[in-house]
């Protein structure tokens, strides 16, 4: 038989749109191949920063995003009762009056009546600013519930954390030791960099309870007990103490370790650094055996000379590191019960960095010149990178746990050195050079200035002169001072309590609260229908929500702004936010309309100016009177933050003609940046790609762009002044003072030196009655809610049983196909079971946000995400259980008020299989129709 | 029932590398959604939305947890499409023709128009890697790609199959296995690449490259340095740091 003739050269498409993907927070860019106007195909961006081509499943999946039944059509009006789901479509205009007839009282007569929170919002630059211009103190993007302690640890610490802030040299790291991780944060540039360093030889170490995905590939795993990480970590830290092993050179002239600290217990700046003129912290230099200023040109920083100041001994940080850390607190021996890693393991794997630190530098014979003007002949790295995300930060402990990891790259002299970490402009930014937060609210005037920021002490916690909180999620208050990220997952139940004050609207964007995103998501969607019993209205007056698809969020609504997707919107991935840039190039992004949208829907950010100018915002109106900027597209090419700085760095006008960084808008940026493939791009020259903290070429070069005004050079806090602020207050010194009750708790856990303490609800929830950890974990083909509207991924992801290892299968006798009920100190939840070995034998885990509720999403209230879908959310309370103290403690980080979701302690027993997965929560009207009973696929010409 | 062409010079396959795949699914989804667009009848999903969606997807990744007599369980990602082997019992059985192995390079195709949907060359196939379409009727199976590698309407960089361009880890190779010399053949002799299932005598041409040994002892020789102690005094620690620092160079006179 002859073989039939193919045509093996067929078109694939009319045109490629390139832009940036939205199928969850990575950003990589994408190649949109479009057929007869229509999305056919996607697939990675070759020449994109961020993939260099390559595409996940969720970005190559967008397709059926951009075909989901759960998108909104038109702006909803509620018509039932809150929850229910029973709306009317209306027009614009009239969702708008309504928005405005809400909003504008409040403006003139109590701004902080509005809540402004925004989820998974990109346009974090943006959406503060335009809540600024209203006035209210109360806004914040969803980093509380996510990663904040990440974020913060790493800016107190060095000036930037992990993610968006600075990357593994995945080029020349011979060992990676990878921490808990969210796997959107950072999702594809992991798995080319794991790639990478595999194909290299190099040595993947994977510290989780789960081996799963990375860890399953790593070349050693540690299925450490969960909240046990900062134990583990500081144990190696003894480890290299012991041993020596530090890179002495990099501590005396990069990091505070020779700043020389106050020991005199009776001093008022006892445990402050010793300063000089100008306030600069002194060091001793070693030339002349004398204090001089820590950036004094020539000073060589004496790591080991103390100092005698006004009769008080001022000793170097270093020693008091050595005798923290040396502690046999910390020795592998004795955290090996607890953390369920054997001593040996912990000592041979603090040897294996250390060799590879010390054994094996990546040196590049490339001069660079530090801020002192000291002249290096070498760039001399570490080869030793670190990566952690949320498993390291979804604990009360987890804001000191991601200190004490930044400590050990510190130590071991890895950070922003060839090997080590490097970090991606903006970053380096230390907490200094961040705004502080804001809360002064005038009616009818914008907000004071910024709301979020880096507390440097008491004197900027967000305190009123009664000593209650200014925001309505009680952030950058004595229970969590340094909540640099907001903490909107306190807003519906503060809102609820009127506590600190009651507020009228709140006005959330892309965060599904009423469902996954919120802990003890039962009584979160009590509070959102709870009812005043005098007046019979709802205690939260009015919610106005936007969101492009059919979310649990939507039901609890009374105004829906229907968003657009991803691929009929502009954006702006700005330098200003959260950028895409690389450790050797500044970057930015746009999104924009690959596609109209089909339906009457609008950018959310396009309707907030709209919003702002009807409500007569500052820097909304034009001088006509009419709106400042027709769209955000017009306000990203226009709008200026500092003059000659925008949204986007790219293709500004300067004095010759087109530039980048710094100059004047420019009308054909964004036809530039489509040109370009969607982004921009603008390197670090090559003197200055490492050291940046230090490197005077990189400051200059940071200054040229725009990302500072002037060079910003600075040294790692490995003490973290503060931190000895705040426990300083807690002993009893200075002006504002911390409410008794926290006093112990605040001095306990803000030390200066990163620490260890067990989880909170260790002693609220006794471990031997709740012996069990239980995790959830993110699929690499599904992002939170999003993923399960989309008819492929929901094949990958449809299920989630709880999974159980070997211990407590077996002790309970489970089998296939059996369910457990699953008790927490709050909650119990009744799920389907599954076996796994390679699990921490304490630890039982699930997929995250898998579960559904009925009538969401576009799904048949038959859907399996629906019926045997489930999340542990039930079993998680934002307070922790009470105690004889009667008082109800927050169940987040004592720093930052990130919610401690991963501190979740359990117990299992075997269950009857129910009818479905319970709790059962009554269904939602859909206001989209269902879909289609059949897909099959395919865009013709 | 259906010949095999004599063997090929050229053998087009995949080098999958089991070291490095994370299970990501992005091959899985990238396949489908090049696919459906591409070669023969799109790729039909049934209730998409509904109690239970299906779908024909010609490439899926598997997780498989394998405890070791000594040491902690582990977990190997293996992702699985037609293997394109020299001796394919999915052609051999086909009674219409329609399943054939194409005699430039080896690719095993299924002719659509000829295919009549009785299922026998799932059932002769021993990896599972054929789905019958339920829309359409008709086997559905990996093409690699013979739509985009000789694509001169792609830039040449892309003419790869989608799972292998899409690959976030590189786990993921194509090329030649009949030119000893090609890149991906190297890579199985470096690696000790493997045929799945050898006893089947499928002779596949895709190879696996096994997953690296895991959770070793370290060499203790090698670490010795860095285990020992600068001292074994409770305070020698600022000993040990003052004779250090006195060797570093910067102090003054």
């Amino acid at each position: 038989m002859t073989q039939p003739d193919l045509d093996l050269s067929p078109r694939v498409s009319d045109e490629v749109r390139r832009t940036t993907c939205y199928m969850c927070a990575c950003r990589c860019g994408i190649d949109v191949h479009m057929k007869g106007g229509k999305v056919a195909y996607i697939e990675g961006n070759r020449d994109h920063p961020v993939n260099r081509g390559v595409l996940c499943a969720k970005g190559s999946a967008g397709i059926m995003q951009a075909n989901a039944p759960a998108r909104l059509r038109a702006p909803l009006k509620r018509t039932g009762p809150r929850g229910s789901g029973q709306f009317e479509e209306i027009g614009w205009d009239e969702a708008l009056e309504i928005a405005t007839s809400w909003l504008k009282p409040l403006r003139e007569t109590a701004p902080e009546k509005l809540a402004f929170f925004t989820g998974r919002d990109q346009s974090q630059s943006f959406t503060g600013w335009w809540a600024q211009a209203f006035g209210t103190p109360n806004y914040a993007a969803h980093g509380g519930f996510c990663s904040v302690n990440m974020a913060a640890a790493g800016i107190y610490t060095m000036g930037g954390a992990f993610w968006e802030f600075g990357s593994p040299d995945w080029e020349r790291a011979k060992l990676f030791l990878l921490f808990g991780v969210a796997e959107d944060h950072d999702s594809n540039p992991i798995k080319m960099g794991i790639g990478r360093l595999k194909g290299r030889g190099a040595k993947v170490v994977g510290i989780n309870p789960v081996r799963t995905g990375y860890n399953a590939v790593a070349d050693d795993w540690y299925g450490i007990t969960p909240g046990t990480d900062g134990l583990f970590v500081l144990s190696l830290v003894h480890c290299l103490f012991e041993t020596g092993s530090l890179d002495l050179d990099y501590l005396a002239r990069f990091t505070n370790a020779p700043c020389l600290v106050d020991c005199d217990p009776a001093s008022a700046t006892h445990g402050l650094l010793l300063r000089g003129e100008g306030d600069a912290p002194l060091v001793i230099d070693r030339r002349t055996g004398k204090p001089a200023p820590w950036d004094g040109t020539g000073v060589e920083p004496d790591l080991s000379a103390t100092w005698r100041h006004r009769g008080t001994t001022h000793r170097p940080v270093l020693h008091l590191m050595s005798e923290t850390y040396l502690d046999p607190a910390y020795a592998p021996e004795k955290v090996a019960g607890r953390t369920g890693i054997p001593a040996a393991r912990i000592r041979t794997l603090a040897a294996e960095i250390a060799r590879a630190a010390f054994d094996e530098p990546v040196v590049i014979e490339r001069p660079w010149t530090d801020f002192r003007g000291h002249r290096h002949e070498r760039m001399i790295g570490r080869p030793v990178a670190m990566h952690a995300m949320r498993g390291i930060s979804a604990h009360s402990n987890g804001f000191q746990t991601a200190r004490a990891i930044h400590l050990l790259q510190i130590l071991i002299g890895s950070v922003e050195t060839p090997g080590g970490m490097r970090f991606k402009p903006p970053y380096p930014k230390p907490a200094h050079a961040h705004p502080r937060p804001h809360a002064g609210v005038r009616p009818g005037h914008a907000l004071d200035g910024p709301h979020l920021g880096y507390p440097q002490g008491p004197a900027d916690l967000l305190l009123g002169e009664d000593g209650r909180a200014r925001r309505i999620d009680k952030a950058f208050t004595w229970e969590n001072p340094l909540s640099a990220h907001g903490m909107m997952h306190m807003v519906i139940s503060n809102a609820h309590a009127g506590d600190p004050y009651p507020i009228d609207t709140l006005f959330l964007y892309m965060a599904n609260m009423s469902w996954n995103s919120s802990m003890n998501t039962g009584a979160t969607m009590e509070m959102l229908t709870d009812t005043d019993p005098g007046t019979g209205e709802y205690v939260i007056p009015r919610i106005i929500y936007s969101d492009a698809y059919s979310s649990e969020m939507v039901a609890f609504a009374d105004l829906v702004l229907p968003d657009t997707t991803y691929l009929e919107r502009h954006d702006c991935i700005s330098l200003l936010d959260r950028p895409i840039s690389e450790p050797g190039a500044a970057a930015d992004a746009i999104r924009w309309p690959v596609v109209a949208p089909d339906r009457d829907v609008r950018p959310f950010q396009s309707v907030l100016l709209d919003l702002g100018h009807r409500l007569g915002l500052p820097g909304m109106t034009g001088e006509d009177g009419g709106p400042r900027y027709a769209d955000y597209a017009d306000y990203i090419v226009n709008h200026e933050r500092r003059p000659g700085v925008g949204p986007l760095a790219g293709w500004r006008i300067g004095a010759g003609g087109l530039t980048h960084g710094r100059g004047a808008p420019n009308g054909g940026q964004i036809d530039s940046y489509i040109a370009n493939g969607g982004f921009w791009t603008g390197h670090v020259p090559e003197e200055g790609a490492f050291f940046k903290p230090w490197n005077r070429a990189y400051q200059d070069w940071a200054v040229g762009i725009g990302l500072y005004d002037s060079p910003l050079p600075y040294i790692f806090q490995l003490w973290c002044e503060p931190l000895r602020r705040f426990q300083l207050a807690a002993e009893g010194q200075g002006q504002r003072q911390p409410p008794e009750a926290l006093r112990a708790r605040i001095a306990a856990t803000m030390t200066p030196l990163p620490t260890w303490h067990a989880p909170l609800i260790d002693a609220h929830a006794d471990p031997a009655e709740w012996p069990v950890h239980a995790i959830t974990q993110r699929p690499m083909a599904m992002y939170h809610s999003w993923g399960s509207q989309n008819a492929w991924l929901r094949q990958i992801h449809g299920r989630n049983p709880l999974y159980l290892p070997t211990a407590i299968w077996e002790a309970n006798g489970f089998a296939d196909g059996d369910w457990a009920r699953v008790t927490s100190p709050h909650g119990a939840i009744t799920v389907p079971v599954a076996h796994m070995a390679a699990l921490n034998p304490n630890t039982v885990w699930t997929w995250n946000a898998i579960g559904k509720r009925k009538g969401a999403w576009a799904l048949d209230e038959g859907a399996v995400e629906a019926r045997r879908g489930f999340l542990l959310n039930h079993l998680i309370h934002e307070l922790l259980p009470p105690r004889e103290d009667g008082m109800r403690w927050s169940n987040s980080d004592p720093i930052t008020g990130q919610a401690a979701w991963y501190d979740l302690r359990v117990r299992i027993e075997k269950s009857a299989p129910p009818e479905e997965a319970l709790p059962v929560i009554p269904p939602q009207v859909s206001p989209v129709p269902k879909g289609p009973s059949e897909l099959r696929w395919e865009v013709k010409p | 029932m259906t010949a095999l062409p004599p063997p090929s010079e050229v053998k087009l396959g995949l080098v999958i590398d089991l070291d490095t795949c994370v299970g990501c699914h992005a091959c899985v989804v990238a396949c489908k959604g090049w696919n459906t667009q591409g070669y023969g009848a799109p790729l039909s999903d049934q209730q998409p939305y509904g109690a239970e969606p299906s779908g024909t997807f010609l490439n899926r990744v598997h997780s498989y947890e394998i405890q070791p007599e000594e040491g902690a369980a582990r977990l190997v990602h293996f992702p699985k499409s037609c293997l394109h082997c020299e001796d394919a019992p999915c052609v051999t059985v086909c009674p219409t023709g329609a399943s054939y192995k194409r005699a430039e390079d080896g690719i095993v195709l299924v002719n659509e128009a000829a295919c009549i949907g009785c299922g026998l060359c799932a059932w002769a196939c021993p990896y599972g890697a054929r789905e019958m379409d339920a829309a359409e009727g008709v086997m559905k199976k990996c093409t690699l790609c013979v739509d985009r590698i000789y694509n001169e309407t792609l830039p040449e960089v892309d003419r790869v199959p989608a799972c292998v361009r899409t690959c976030p880890a590189g786990a993921r190779h194509f090329g030649d296995l009949g030119d000893p010399g090609s890149d991906v053949s190297r890579l199985v002799a470096e690696r000790g690449g493997v045929d799945l299932m050898p006893e089947q005598g499928t002779r596949p041409v895709n190879q696996y490259l096994p997953p690296r040994p895991k959770d070793e002892a370290p060499d203790l020789d090698l670490l010795a340095p860095y285990l020992e102690r600068v001292t074994e005094e409770p305070r020698g620690f600022l000993g040990w740091l003052d004779r250090t620092l006195a060797r570093m160079p910067g102090a003054g006179s």
